[in-house]
């Protein structure tokens, strides 16, 4: 025997502490923890709807595989595009104001030609 | 209260925890070191939940690989050994931060409690079940994800060379 509401209380509480993170980071890879954080929170909600009665084709426990394939693609492309800004921009401060980009091309191309 | 529930809350405390100190200390490594503690506390509550699959592949997954990148993409971005003193924030920042993810979280329990009833009975969940599922109902599901995979691979190499090869030949 177990009650459902513990299962919703983590759940709630797993994603206001993800949407905390997101919110108060400045640095982007730290930003992500708080997105896998929001990701787990509705995991547990995914498995508690499927605890106590039958899920239809078992999807209470096929889609929180599927989430997490996902998220991992998520990850790895998002760890991707932030590494390649870090390459650019020397600074992965969410922060930062964007320079200017027409004026960071046609700089470029002045000090080429 | 039985034991189900002390099993549950003690990994949902764990959980809630350490996720709590992985968004909060300023120390960025440890905020990757912590996520793996509320992870593997998420994980006991999928255990306990009953759903033992999804409860290692979470441990496989996410604890195994994904904060594996993340301490990666960490060393890599030149993170600082000590406090993140470059990242620091306002106090009025946090404050906010900390009342957006309460609003969150009031809104969600008010959406959900109302729905929880009193105790249930746990059900059994047979892995075999869910494997004739995967591989009967879900398979096209599950190849396209697969194809997902591949492609969130090659789009990674092809973010991380393309720009660099071009700006090398001009």
């Amino acid at each position: 025997m177990i009650h459902l509401a513990g299962p919703y209380v983590v759940a709630a509480l797993l994603v206001g502490l993800g949407v905390m993170g997101v919110t108060v980071r400045r640095n982007a890879v730290l930003l992500l923890i708080g997105v896998e954080l929001i990701l787990s929170g509705s995991l547990v909600l995914l498995v508690a709807s499927g605890a106590a009665t039958a899920s239809r084709w078992e999807a209470s426990s096929v889609l929180p595989l599927f989430v997490i394939t996902i998220a991992a693609a998520e990850v790895v492309v998002a760890l991707a595009v932030i590494l390649t800004a870090f390459r650019h921009r020397g600074s992965i401060d969410l922060d930062a104001p964007l320079d200017d980009p027409l004026a960071a091309t046609s700089a470029t191309r002045g000090d080429r030609t | 209260m039985t034991s189900l529930d002390l099993a549950f809350a003690a990994c949902g405390l764990l959980a809630v925890v350490a996720g709590l100190l992985a968004v909060t200390t300023r120390q960025v490594v440890h905020a990757a070191l912590w996520l793996v503690v509320a992870l593997l506390g998420v994980a006991g509550c999928l255990l306990v939940l009953g759903h033992e699959l999804v409860a290692l592949v979470l441990v496989l997954v996410y604890v195994g690989a994904v904060v594996v990148l993340v301490l990666f993409a960490l060393m890599l971005t030149r993170a600082p050994i000590g406090p993140d003193l470059v990242h620091a924030v306002p106090v009025w920042r946090r404050v906010a931060a900390g009342l957006a993810g309460a609003a969150t979280t009031a809104l969600l329990l008010a959406a959900l409690l109302p729905l929880a009833g009193g105790a249930v009975e746990r059900r059994d969940i047979a892995n075999q079940a869910i494997a004739t599922e995967l591989f009967g109902t879900w398979v096209w599901p599950f190849e396209a994800l697969s194809v997902l995979l591949l492609a969130a691979l090659i789009a990674a190499l092809a973010v991380s060379r393309g720009p660099s090869k071009e700006v090398a030949s001009p």
